[in-house]
């Protein structure tokens, strides 16, 4: 068991390594150089040179793949040239925003689609449950951006009570939380009308096992078989997409983040790619795959932990 | 045992991830004890406009842009019309610029131009502090002016009109003395860019400006904003503001995101607003209307075929309906120029140019043919996607080439790759846009279109309009110079060297509890002016 | 058998919406790229069912090659992603072995990623362009045809019907593309909904980001970043388009839901 646990955390460093690998190679192999952006035009061969074997420039590709990786693990995620300022530097309040954005919304996901997956199985087949199913079937079909623009509208533009300018943590963690509260209501809806469905589904699933006709039969009220055993199964699948839809959520943040302005990593990859400055699409790129990496290592190790009868194989 | 273990890595895993994100976040929320508002809620001016609300509003404003600041370094040639007419507010060089598109004394009190046009004679203002509460001094204001003139740059001067300064020293009296290599009477109006910064500042200036303006920098967070807030000591009329939050907008749909922003009440001031956005906002904010002093062009890249054709771009210049594009971007109230001068340039500015080129399809087509394109051919204009009147305007244009069968593929880009592609790059077609004065010489809308100007994007050459300019810059009659400048025109209108069509209309759009806004002949927004009714 | 709801509703709103999408294909009421100075900001009106925009484009036209553009773009990804996908996964779930193994683990590792993300990305490598973009997507969607195809030919390669025809012996690629695939088209049809919604999304998305197309091309993304300025005082603008792009994503998605209640496969 511990053996297969090894086993998976050594497969997820290779996959992050592979991971870094191709995002190096990627955006090694644009034509251009960086050089020139930074010297202009009218620079002379000698300088060039110079800056050239100041950048590394002129090591063979794989000895400056694992001098990048070095660095990108001590923190040095290279030099933003069009911003004139380190890497780090730059995106370290991106980071910040981006999970901010990504945690609200998260955390918004569970907290409608959990009571609603529940309310809608306990009342299979009646008005509730049938307006839940229209209800999320639709939602499910707005796309995040045009979430993101009916939520400006109706909160900015028609309620009043919400201003799509960016505030940052500095202002105060509650404002930048309830900031972060709308976008993240524009990420959330969708996915949460999918975990309402899967949610919905899976008690209906577990209800119909033999268990909770024992359970049934022995006179238990319904209420207490949900709470005591369907759940608890059924939550399975549910806390799986959950952590599998972190991915999904990072990516709709990206989209999202445009139609708000908030300055995060999404925000900062369209200006970067536009801008061409590679150093910080390669870093954002990495930060993105760790974290979904990483996010899908968890849903993988959650999903083991809870059922017990998956083997670690 | 094997439960535990799971249970022990999976804990491991959650741990690590939350410390990843908790270091992440650890850089943005360190400093939240620091409170920017401390400072706006500070002490009234001591100049109170008519009535104060603070406790509605504060005494700040949030003003929307439509770009980055390129960068905080005064000195910085590279900067574009929408940084420094932000910058205005934070730096002063020994003159400013007047709303009327003149100079004014800023840092010096006074000023002296010798007759030969060769030496500027400045005397220092008594009592000028920059931000940090430093004295300004005779050190300062040479250093400042030998880093524009190179001094710092291995020669290279860093603002290129300072490229004919021969020498910067002072005299016994403590003046400041710029001595040319050349005589040029239109000097004092690069004085403008040389903003006066502490001595020996450096490249630390981009990061921490210091000023000696009616606002100090406070923070600056790219491609979301900067802060500037009042500075007590400023030598003259203080700002009536205790603060000014400068919110960026960049990329595609800025535009609409600023106009949600100023509905809903995030932002109250934006300037150059698109007029197709007007009726979407005129009945909630006061709309001040001027012309843009900007003239939008179809900029050419005249060394690329087929546009080396004198033919082709006048067809073009033909094939364009110059009123009509009035109509779509800027509700007709835009003046069709003919020329990179602006009405508002009184001296220089030549109506009749604007009807050099009337919209003639026949024409066009005809010169088309002889230059051996009776089909017409297929062009891309790029555009700057933070601008929504270039790339209407292009939109636009590409529809009016279509009727002499030009097919125009609108491409619109990023600001910072327009700038780094297209202005230093010079790799377009076409492209829609609009290059700014950063003065009301002639001198900085005509020169740069001589063949070895570096600025000279749109590649044009020109025996004659070389010499012409040539003359015009030496020359030490007025009369003259001015003869020289427009003729200097004629001859880029006569060539088509690009295609200028019109003084855009500015739309300001502000919280109709806000006034006292200015309009300036150049590119500059003053917010020190500004305040609540 | 109960009403299958899902798949009449679903079926309907999904051949309007195609009607629609086919019918700007080839015809618009008006030009959608002719300016008018006249009709600018046109109200809704019999000549102009959704207005006219900043410069007097026919609103409706637009929307209408729009959605044209969106299908075809879509329907492009679709082929590249599931053809692909359908050769590879095949071949990986019939034949097994260590190739499988290494393909497979590629895959994973592409689906993990959004594929939003990854097409900003590979865009950035590429250049904009709408075939940039068509190629991008559906590289994209390879993987996730792949491992649908791959699972149930792994569940189908043991059974009888196949056994037998090994034993006959049939070619192995014959018994892939003849006797196997035609058995997955169930599962196939329902990944194809789920894929479909998934490429309009992701080809929304990037035009909405300004990534990959022109101001000129008349796509719903791009449209409806141009439309966020004009909400207050002209919601339509941006209603008309939000409401074409959803009925299209919730026509199909509801057909998929029905396939796969009738045909009791599992998304």
């Amino acid at each position: 068991m511990a053996k297969a646990a090894v086993k998976r955390v050594a497969l997820l460093l290779a996959t992050l390594l592979l991971v870094t690998l191709l995002a190096y190679a990627a955006f090694s192999v644009i034509p251009g150089d960086p050089t020139h952006t930074i010297l202009g035009l009218d620079a002379t061969e000698e300088q060039i040179a110079a800056l050239r074997k100041e950048l590394g420039l002129d090591l063979p590709v794989w000895q400056r793949y694992v001098n990048w990786l070095t660095d990108f693990l001590h923190g040095d995620l290279g030099k933003s040239y069009k911003f004139n300022m380190p890497v780090a530097d730059l995106l370290a309040p991106r980071v910040q925003a981006t999970l901010t954005l990504t945690a609200v919304s998260f955390a918004l996901i569970v907290v409608i689609s959990i009571p609603l997956g529940i309310v809608a199985a306990r009342f299979r087949g009646g008005f509730v449950d049938r307006a839940i199913t229209v209800l999320t079937q639709v939602t499910m079909s707005i796309p995040n951006f045009i979430m993101g623009i009916g939520v400006m509208f109706l909160f900015a533009l028609v309620l009043h009570i919400f201003q799509p300018t960016y505030v940052s943590p500095e202002a105060g963690l509650a404002a930048h939380l309830w900031f972060m509260f709308f976008p993240a209501l524009a990420v959330a809806l969708p996915k949460s009308a999918m975990a309402v469905r899967l949610l919905r589904g899976a008690i209906l699933g577990e209800l119909d096992k033999d268990y909770v006709r024992t359970a049934y039969s022995k006179g238990n009220a319904t209420g207490a078989v949900l709470r005591r055993h369907v759940l608890r199964n059924a939550m399975i699948p549910v806390v799986t997409f959950l952590a599998m839809t972190i991915a999904d959520i990072v990516a709709a943040s990206i989209v999202v983040e445009q139609v708000f302005t908030i300055p995060g990593l999404g925000q900062m990859l369209i200006t970067c790619i536009g801008k061409r400055d590679y150093a910080v699409v390669q870093a954002i790129v990495v930060i993105l795959a760790v974290v979904v990496v990483g996010c899908n290592f968890l849903a993988d190790a959650l999903y083991r932990v809870m059922d017990p009868r998956i083997d670690g194989r | 045992m094997a439960q535990f273990a799971k249970k022990a890595l999976l804990l491991l895993v959650v741990f690590a991830l939350l410390l990843t994100s908790l270091c992440a976040c650890a850089g943005g929320t360190a400093e939240s004890t620091s409170e920017p508002t401390a400072a706006q809620s500070g002490e009234l001016p001591k100049t109170d406009p008519p009535t104060q609300e603070p406790a509605e509003h504060g005494n700040s404003v949030t003003v929307g842009i439509a770009q980055d600041l390129d960068s905080l370094d005064p000195h910085d040639s590279g900067v574009s019309a929408g940084t420094s007419e932000v910058l205005f507010n934070i730096f002063e060089g020994l003159v400013k610029a007047s709303p009327d598109g003149g100079v004014t004394p800023a840092v010096a009190s006074d000023y002296e131009v010798s007759p030969d046009g060769l030496t500027y004679t400045f005397t220092l203002r008594e009592g000028v502090t920059f931000h940090n509460g430093a004295q300004v001094t005779i050190e300062d204001v040479l250093y400042s002016l030998k880093r524009c003139a190179g001094s710092e740059n291995e020669g290279t001067p860093m603002i290129p009109a300072f490229s004919i300064v021969g020498d910067i020293s002072a005299d016994e009296e403590g003046h400041a003395v710029i001595t040319l290599s050349e005589p040029n009477l239109e000097f004092i109006y690069s004085v403008v860019e040389a903003a006066v910064i502490p001595a020996d500042s450096g490249d630390t200036i981009a990061t921490s400006p210091v000023g000696t303006g009616p606002f100090k920098f406070v923070s600056y967070t790219p491609q979301d904003s900067l802060v500037v807030e009042k500075y007590d000591s400023y030598w003259g009329a203080p700002a009536y503001l205790d603060g000014v939050t400068f919110r960026v907008f960049t990329g595609e749909s800025n535009t609409s995101a600023m106009v949600i922003a100023l509905q809903s009440g995030a932002l109250d001031l934006v300037i150059h607003m698109p007029s197709t956005f007007k009726s979407q906002v005129e009945d909630d904010f006061t709309v001040l209307e001027d012309t843009m002093k900007l003239v939008q062009a179809l900029y050419i890249n005249n060394a690329v075929k087929p546009f080396d054709d004198v033919r082709v771009r006048q067809a073009m210049y033909y094939a364009i309906d110059v009123p009509e594009l009035i109509q779509f971007v800027c509700d007709g109230a835009g003046v069709a120029t003919g020329t990179s001068m602006y009405p508002a340039q009184k001296r220089y500015f030549m109506p009749e140019l604007a009807e050099a080129y009337p919209h003639d399809v026949e024409k066009a087509r005809e010169l088309l043919a002889e230059a051996g394109y009776p089909d017409g051919f297929e062009m891309t204009i790029t555009a700057p996607n933070n601008y929504e009147q270039h790339i209407q305007a292009a939109e636009v244009i590409a529809e009016q080439l279509k009727a002499v069968g030009i097919t125009a593929r609108v491409e619109t880009i990023e600001w910072g790759a327009w700038v780094s592609d297209v202005y230093q790059g010079r790799d377009f077609e076409t492209s829609v846009c609009a290059i700014s004065a950063s003065d009301m010489s002639a001198r900085e809308m005509l020169v740069r279109y001589a063949s070895d100007n570096g600025k000279n994007f749109i590649n044009f050459s020109d025996a004659e309009y070389d010499d012409v300019v040539g003359r015009a810059q030496t020359t030490l009659d007025e009369s003259e110079q001015m003869e020289l400048y427009k003729r200097a025109e004629e001859i880029l209108s006569e060539q088509a060297a690009s295609l200028w069509l019109e003084d855009l209309c500015e739309l300001v759009v502000m919280d109709p509890k806000l006034d006292g806004f200015n309009f300036y002949c150049t590119y500059v927004l003053d917010m020190s002016t500004i305040h609540y009714k | 058998m109960r009403k299958n709801w899902y798949l009449r509703i679903g079926g309907a709103l999904s051949l309007l919406m195609l009607i629609f999408c086919a019918v700007g294909l080839f015809w618009t009421p008006h030009d959608p790229s002719a300016i008018s100075a006249a009709d600018r900001y046109a109200l809704p009106s019999p000549a102009h069912l959704f207005g006219c925009d900043a410069l007097g484009r026919d609103i409706f036209s637009r929307v209408l090659q729009g959605a044209a553009a969106t299908l075809t773009i879509a329907l492009a990804v679709l082929a590249i992603g599931a053809v692909c996908g359908l050769v590879i996964g095949g071949l990986c779930g019939y034949f097994g072995g260590a190739a499988d193994a290494i393909v497979m683990r590629l895959c994973d590792a592409i689906a993990a990623f959004p594929s939003v993300l990854l097409a900003l990305v590979v865009m950035a490598l590429t250049g904009a362009g709408r075939y940039h973009l068509i190629f991008a997507l559906g590289v994209l969607f390879i993987p996730s045809f792949a491992r649908l195809v791959r699972g149930e030919f792994l569940r189908q390669r043991d059974l009888d019907y196949v056994k037998s025809a090994r034993l006959m012996g049939v070619s192995p690629l014959r018994i892939v593309f003849v006797h196997i695939l035609p058995n997955t088209f169930p599962v196939l049809l329902s990944g194809l909904t789920i894929g479909f919604n998934n490429a309009v999304l992701a080809e929304a998305s990037m035009s909405f980001l300004g990534i990959g197309v022109t101001p000129q091309d008349p796509s719903l993304g791009y449209m409806l970043s141009e439309a966020q300025g004009y909400l207050l005082k002209t919601p339509w603008y941006a209603g008309f388009l939000a409401l074409t792009t959803i009925l299209l994503i919730l026509g199909v998605g509801l057909l998929g839901e029905g396939i796969r209640s009738e045909t009791g496969v599992e998304a």
